[in-house]
Formats: structure tokens, C-alpha cells, sequence
């Protein structure tokens, strides 16, 4: 199979990394960052969400072109639903 | 196909479909497969999601006092424990892929204690908001919600949205958790039997893409409902 077997030490690495942020980011909450607080916490989040996405699952290694234009079409759809949802809201004269 | 060494070639390898070429293209189908159905899943917890912001700016105070109910070092515990479950899934995938058969049957099983104990301390934080009366219906009742935050006059009915939310989506989690954990029994099954080795893993492969999924959706979720303003609301 060409699929590389990853080292072991590279998982440790990032398991490791996402502790650290798990940990960073409840300690976070508790600072007064204003609304820099959201800011933050999903940053952070999509950081993981990152690492995971990348080395857990392989797709830094992955030649499969059509793997990563799917995932590129989701985070895309999900951007769409979002940002054209919320501005539906936030420009909405609610009385 | 009448070729000799083509059909030894797919001797060697009886996990081979006919209609792949080879092993490593049945896959790269396979995983692209499950990352198609990863997809409608994003899509599908993106509607919770958005329903989420637009609620949480629209109730802004209640989504925040209710979220300092939650528990946050069960939060913060039951994110280290899916991390960790993540790490066993990753190196079992590693370890089908060496041959490694008793390491992954430990590495499977060390995944389902950490799913299941993912699920029992969902379970105690549920318990929890039981006896708090936070569960939306005719008991629910944030009074002591509004004691903790005197200076901010809250809505009930906004706080209750706030919680139907919560327990929708740690709902829907916790359902795809079980359905993972099912998943893993038969993965665990399947390399008791010695199924898996270099040649053919993708069971294990596209098990752990729906089961690192899952981790993501808790990686949002866990500062979503856990970490509103912690600092901010008097």
C-alpha cells in the first residue's frame, strides 16, 4: 500500500497539542477578553479541528486529490450556510 | 483478467473487490466514500449550528448565564477523554496497518472505554441538569440561574431555548458516540479474527474517520455551550 505509517511520536505530538489546547482554551474563558472571548475559543477550536483533520485522519498524506476537494466543498457549504444565515439576522429590523 | 499473474495477484488479496484494480484503489474509493458521507454530516450538524448563533446573538444573556451552569471541568474532562480516544483510534489505524494484531485489539478496546466514559459522564452532567430543573418542559425553571446573576433580568423562555439546544446537540453527539461505539465492537471483532493486516485495513480506516468526526463536532461543541463569557455577566 503507498499509504506512509505515520511514527508513532508525530500522534504523541499532536494528542499532546490538542491537551494543551483544551487546557488553554478553558483557562481562556475565565480572563476578560471582551468579545475577543468567542474569538478565541474558536480559533482554538478550528486549530484542532486542523490537527485532527490533517494528521489524524490522514489527509496531509493523502494523494487522493478528489479527498480534499470534498472537504474543501464541505467547509465551503458550511461557510455559506453561516455567513449568509447570520446576515440574514444581523440586517433583520426586528422590532 | 485471464492473465496469470493478475489472478494470482487478486488470490493474494481475497478482500479484493472485482471491480477494483488494485487494493490501494479500493481504498482510496473507500475512504472517499466515507469522506462524501462526512460531508452530509457536516451539513447536517451546520443547520444546529447556525440555529445556535442565531439564537445565542438574538438571547445573548441568557445563551451566557446558561451556559456558567454547565459543569465546565466535566466539559473540559470529557474533551481530554475524546482526545485521548482519538489518540487510540489513530495508532490502532497504525497498528492494522503493521500487522500489529494484539496491539490494535487493545488500542479498540482502550477507544471503547474512553467512548463509554465519554457517555457516563454526558450521562452524570445530564443527571445533573435533571435535578436543576434545566430540562426544557413544564418543570423547567431557571431560578437559580437569575439568583447567581441578579443585576441581569433574564427571559425564561430564551434561557429554555438555550437548553433545548444544548440537549439537541449533546443529544445528537452522544447518539453518534453509541452508534460509534457499535462500529467499534464490530471493528473489534473483526481483529480479534485477525481480518486486518498491511494488505487491507480500510474498515479500520474509515471507522476512525467517523470516529475523529465525532471528536470534531465535540471540539465545537465543548467552547459553544461550555465557555460563553465565563468572566463577562454580573
Amino acid at each position: 500500500m503507498s499509504d506512509h505509517v505515520i511514527p508513532s511520536k508525530m500522534y504523541y505530538g499532536i494528542w499532546l497539542t490538542l491537551m494543551v489546547l483544551t487546557v488553554v482554551t478553558a483557562a481562556v474563558a475565565f480572563v476578560d477578553l471582551g468579545a475577543l472571548n468567542t474569538v478565541v475559543a474558536l480559533v482554538i477550536a478550528t486549530f484542532k479541528a486542523m490537527l485532527v483533520v490533517l494528521f489524524f485522519m490522514h489527509v496531509k498524506y493523502t494523494s487522493e486529490k478528489m479527498t480534499k476537494a470534498v472537504i474543501f466543498s464541505a467547509i465551503f457549504w458550511l461557510l455559506l450556510l453561516l455567513i449568509l444565515g447570520l446576515a440574514d439576522f444581523a440586517t433583520r429590523a426586528t422590532g | 483478467m485471464a492473465d496469470s499473474t493478475a489472478l494470482a495477484h487478486e488470490h493474494e488479496h481475497s478482500d479484493l473487490q472485482h471491480h477494483f484494480a488494485d487494493m490501494e484503489q479500493q481504498q482510496e474509493a473507500s475512504t472517499l466514500g466515507m469522506w462524501v458521507f462526512l460531508c452530509t454530516e457536516i451539513m447536517f450538524f451546520g443547520g444546529m449550528f447556525l440555529a445556535y448563533l442565531v439564537y445565542r446573538l438574538e438571547y445573548y444573556n441568557e445563551f451566557a448565564t446558561a451556559s456558567q451552569s454547565l459543569d465546565i471541568k466535566m466539559g473540559t474532562i470529557n474533551t481530554i477523554v475524546l482526545i485521548c480516544s482519538s489518540l487510540t483510534v489513530a495508532l490502532g489505524v497504525r497498528a492494522a496497518q503493521m500487522g500489529k494484531r494484539t496491539l490494535l485489539v487493545i488500542l479498540l478496546i482502550l477507544t471503547l472505554i474512553f467512548g463509554l466514559a465519554f457517555l457516563g459522564i454526558k450521562g452524570v452532567e445530564w443527571h445533573d441538569k435533571y435535578k436543576e430543573h434545566h430540562i426544557p418542559g413544564p418543570t423547567f425553571n431557571i431560578s437559580d440561574i437569575q439568583h447567581a446573576h441578579p443585576q441581569t433580568p433574564l427571559n425564561p423562555g430564551h434561557a429554555e431555548l438555550y437548553f433545548s439546544l444544548y440537549f439537541a446537540m449533546t443529544g445528537l453527539h452522544a447518539l453518534h458516540m453509541i452508534i460509534g461505539i457499535g462500529i467499534f465492537l464490530v471493528l473489534l471483532w473483526m481483529a480479534w479474527k485477525g481480518r486486518f493486516g498491511p494488505n487491507y485495513y480500510t474498515p479500520i480506516e474509515i471507522g476512525g474517520l467517523y470516529w475523529h468526526f465525532v471528536d470534531i463536532v465535540w471540539i465545537y461543541l465543548f467552547p459553544l455551550l461550555y465557555l460563553i463569557d465565563r468572566k463577562h455577566i454580573p
